[in-house]
């Protein structure tokens, strides 16, 4: 799945745009989950039962016991305590593409759509061009050039999703600065920085965040898939995309578990992230 | 009414329609009746949300999944709720719709020619050719004299009156007995609403055709209308021949939205607007007259059962003191 | 008109791979260490040798210099030499692009002909099909491609044991036989995307008014959906198919690598691991190319479609 595609899908949540924004189940598990995954990410440490690098080699893909709820890995180790390690890496890389991304992309459409005229056909003809690049091949780009590990594959992703998010903030952000009240503040001599700040972007929060919710997801999808192909987050670092690629053998093996508790584990989150994301652009519709 | 059913060619009995919203069935319009005869042009008034455009769904068939309707339509003497296969069809090629706005009702990607000619070559099977040579014969009266140029244009390309003058003689294509006109005008600007208002006019008085032409301009449905159908919360309250709907109204309905337009000819020192908000039909009290909170001439006797309708003066009146206040209603609205 | 917008679109098609084979050639060119370290694979050589192979490959040439020779050799099909393979790497590329071309359009075929039926039916059917049809394709749309395709492995080829979990596979069939597990894993995700969209976009236009205005008019519904629902839903089912088919040029290379397929993406990986940098080059550029053209393809299908798209404007 590509974020490409992700964002396109946005027009699934327009059509559906009417139906009013309720705290409905879905957005309590899915909220839940989000919270459950970042207080993982954080505390996991705390939370592991074990030592996730130190191998038992005799145990290697064993389990599951009451002591080793989900078993070993390939290498012995124990796969519950790699995941709660793993959820640190696995959330950080998504957080940091989204944070950048989202920055860069509402800096780059509120500019263009405030200045207009030659700035705003060079900044939007810059990112049609951007657009030539899937995001995995820029990220493969990266770590081929600059070295496997997270920061390439992470920084890779960021300038790569950012038309996709600046494409849509800057059509939402000409809507708003044709609204009356943003022509009142310059008539009354508000500086564009000003008015901007104080309004413009305020205006656009909901689909800022709604618009990060969903990319975090993606983010996280293509993160993982790096990691995967073993361009990302190097073993023997726990990793929820590092941990299926160790663990694929256990498949044909007759040892699953390893493998798929971490691909559970990036679905489940991916799905919460997803299923928020489309609940909030549903919300900031329907404010509209 | 019994007289008139042999020489009817619409004739609505007692039409209740109920649509469901959220979970429960809300009336929409309450027991309507009149009829529509060969040639005649009736005009159905009312504000928002009074069930005109209800009305001529339910005579369309085009009312939204889960509809129910109670009484009788009936069509050349053929219950229309009943009809299917090649009597439904013939049944619409028979009774034609213009809707109010073009834009919308006209399929963006397809070609004007092929807007135009879909019913003819699909239901009639006349061939492409002809097809084309009648639509820009017809789009010629109504005053689009670069017939085949439009036709192969696509809806963005023209206008909203052109747009509606092209959705008029499509109309005309089939070769309809029956108009129903939606508010035909009122997503056109100004100018644009007279001159169209025109054509559909003499058009239809020169092929002599029914027309059903819905509006909320009382003054509009008055020019070009034989007799006017005042609805109001989803019932008739007035039933007038056109010519005197203005100067001897029935209802104190029809006085109010009379005294609410701009009239050029009198001075009236200012305009009046109907104190309150128009009821839906679910939303009128049961057992009193809908327009009695917002009426000026309401009494005790308004509030006691819901009026029928009563005849007056070869009218029909809801008001059990339309007698009464005959003659006085003009005035003291511009009191 | 539209000739128009398709020559300003090729245009734009022109300047984007400019750029992009600009942004590949000078990543590589700045990739920490000596090009001549890795031509010589580490050897010190004397100085004439070293001297010939800096003018060889143009290395004492200023860096524009050096990227027109590149580009030039390149668009004549010439991408330099594999320095772990000692080859050709258009060679290289020509020996492995049938599998990924097979693979992507295999997947491609699955979403356009799946997704969209799955779609059209749950779009004009409510009930059990169409609920289950939603959840299934909420999950399925977050599914990365690497997860499914274990999954895939797991129930297919382990438990059921009906296809291959690895390799290519000798002869037309059993190539197909092989390739139908990764072509499922990558086309999961973008099917079910495809599903919904073409759900929605079905609902949103049997509901528009001018499908009233054909049924006032007694246009028979088989009729009815096909020239006024199904033609107007086209539009965004080809956008969201266009762009959804686009993106597996990039995943497939993570399906090559788990299903052990010998195609571009999985080479790619190898060669990115590997530190090949003019594999990765070519490899980069080639899939680049293909991706902007699908989408170029999409933006002229678009505007084939939809009479009233206005010059440049892109497919949304």
């Amino acid at each position: 799945m590509s974020v490409a595609a992700g964002l396109a899908a946005g027009a699934v949540r327009r059509y559906r745009a009417g139906r009013r924004f309720r705290t409905s189940p879905a957005i309590v598990v899915s909220g839940s989950v989000i919270v459950a995954a970042t207080v993982v990410a954080v505390a996991g440490p705390l939370l592991a039962p074990y030592n996730p690098d130190l191998p038992q080699l005799s145990q290697y893909f064993f389990g599951p016991s009451p002591e080793h709820l989900l078993g070993f890995d390939a290498s012995g180790r124990d796969v519950m305590s790699r995941l709660l390690y793993g959820a640190r890496t696995s959330m950080l890389g998504p957080l940091a593409v989204t944070l950048m991304c989202m920055t860069l992309g509402s800096l780059l459409a509120v500019t263009a759509a405030w200045r207009g005229g030659a700035l705003d056909a060079v900044i939007s003809s810059g990112l049609d061009i951007l657009f030539a690049f899937p995001g995995i091949l820029l990220a493969v780009l990266a770590a081929a050039v600059f070295g496997a590990g997270l920061v390439a594959p992470v920084l890779a992703l960021s300038v790569a999703y950012t038309p996709y998010v600046a494409r849509v903030l800057r059509g939402a952000a000409l809507r708003e600065r044709a609204q009356l009240y943003v022509a009142a503040l310059e008539v009354q001599g508000a500086s564009g920085v000003a008015i901007c700040l104080r309004h413009l972007i305020p205006n656009l929060l909901h689909l800022i965040v709604a618009q990060a919710t969903t990319l975090f997801g993606y983010a996280m999808v293509d993160l993982a898939a790096i990691s995967f192909l073993g361009l990302g987050v190097q073993p023997p670092n726990a990793d929820w995309g590092v941990m299926v690629s160790e663990n694929q053998q256990g498949i044909i093996q007759g040892f699953p578990l390893p493998a798929l508790a971490a691909g559970i584990c990036i679905v489940v989150v991916v799905v919460a992230f997803n299923i928020l994301g489309e609940r909030l652009y549903e919300r900031g519709e329907a404010r509209q | 009414m019994n007289a008139e059913i042999g020489g009817a060619l619409l004739e609505l009995d007692g039409v209740t329609v109920r649509l469901p919203v959220e979970g429960s069935m809300r009336a929409v319009l309450q027991e309507v009746s009149f009829v529509i005869r060969p040639g005649e042009a009736i005009g159905l008034v009312g504000e928002s949300g009074s069930g005109k455009s209800m009305t001529a769904r339910a005579i369309d068939r085009l009312l939204p999944p889960g509809a129910a309707v109670n009484g009788r339509i009936r069509f050349g003497g053929r219950d229309v709720m009943t009809l299917a296969g090649a009597d439904l069809k013939r049944f619409r090629s028979e009774v034609a719709m213009i809707f109010q706005d073009p834009r919308a009702h006209i399929n963006p990607v397809r070609r004007i020619g092929d807007y135009m000619t879909e019913a003819l070559r699909t239901n009639a099977g006349v061939p492409v050719s002809e097809a084309s040579s009648r639509a820009v014969a017809l789009l010629k009266s109504v005053g689009i004299d670069d017939g085949e140029r439009r036709l192969r244009q696509y809806p963005h390309e023209l206008s909203g009156g052109l747009l509606q003058r092209v959705m008029i003689a499509t109309a005309l294509l089939t070769k309809p007995r029956l108009l129903l006109a939606d508010e035909p005008t009122t997503a056109l600007d100004v100018t644009t609403q007279a001159e169209v208002l025109a054509i559909l006019d003499d058009l239809r008085t020169d092929l002599h055709l029914a027309m059903l032409f819905i509006t909320h301009n009382l003054e509009v449905a008055a020019a070009i209308c034989d007799r006017t159908v005042v609805m109001y919360a989803g019932q008739i309250v007035e039933v007038r021949s056109s010519s005197r709907l203005h100067t001897d109204p029935l209802h104190p309905y029809t006085a109010a939205l009379a005294a609410a337009r701009p009239n050029i000819e009198a001075t009236t020192p200012r305009l009046l607007a109907i104190p309150g908000r128009p009821l839906s039909a679910f939303e009128a009290p049961a057992g009193e007259c809908a327009f009695a909170p917002r009426c000026p001439h309401a009494l005790d006797v308004c509030r006691q059962a819901r009026p029928a309708l009563i005849a007056l003066d070869g009218g029909l009146s809801r008001c059990v003191r339309a007698e009464e206040l005959r003659g006085r209603l003009e005035v003291a609205l511009h009191g | 008109m539209h000739l128009r917008f398709v020559l300003r679109r090729l245009a734009m098609l022109a300047v984007s791979l400019l750029v992009a084979s600009f942004v590949i050639f000078s990543a590589i060119f700045l990739a920490p260490g000596n090009p001549i370290a890795a031509l010589s694979g580490g050897r010190s050589l004397p100085p004439e040798s070293l001297r010939t192979l800096e003018v060889r490959y143009h290395l004492d040439q200023p860096f524009l210099v050096q990227y027109w020779y590149w580009l030039s050799n390149a668009v004549h099909g010439n991408l330099g030499l594999s320095i772990t393979l000692r080859e050709n790497v258009s060679d290289l590329i020509a020996s492995r692009i049938s599998t990924t071309a097979g693979l992507v359009l295999y997947a491609s075929i699955l979403i356009i002909v799946l997704g969209v039926s799955l779609g059209i039916l749950s779009g004009f059917r409510p009930g059990l099909l169409d609920t289950s049809t939603l959840v299934v394709t909420a999950v399925s749309a977050s599914l990365p491609a690497f997860v499914a395709a274990i999954v895939l492995i797991l129930v297919f080829a382990v438990q059921l044991q009906w296809f291959p979990s690895l390799g290519n596979g000798i002869g037309f069939l059993d190539q197909v036989r092989h390739l139908t597990l990764p072509a499922f894993a990558l086309a999961v995700s973008s099917l079910a995307i495809v599903a919904r969209v073409t759900r929605s976009a079905i609902r949103e236009e049997a509901r528009r008014e001018h499908v009233q205005t054909a049924i006032s008019r007694g246009i028979p519904t088989a009729q009815l959906i096909r020239r006024h629902v199904l033609r107007n839903a086209a539009i965004p089912i080809t956008t969201i198919s266009g762009i959804t088919v686009a993106s597996l040029i990039a995943v497939a290379a993570v399906v090559e690598v788990v299903f052990g397929l010998a195609g571009l993406g999985a080479y790619l990986v190898q060669s990115a691991q590997s530190k090949d940098l003019a594999v990765v080059q070519g490899i980069s550029l080639l899939l680049v190319t293909a991706f902007v053209l699908v989408n170029v393809l999409v933006d002229v299908l678009y505007a084939v479609l939809d009479p009233r798209v206005s010059l440049g404007s892109r497919a949304q």
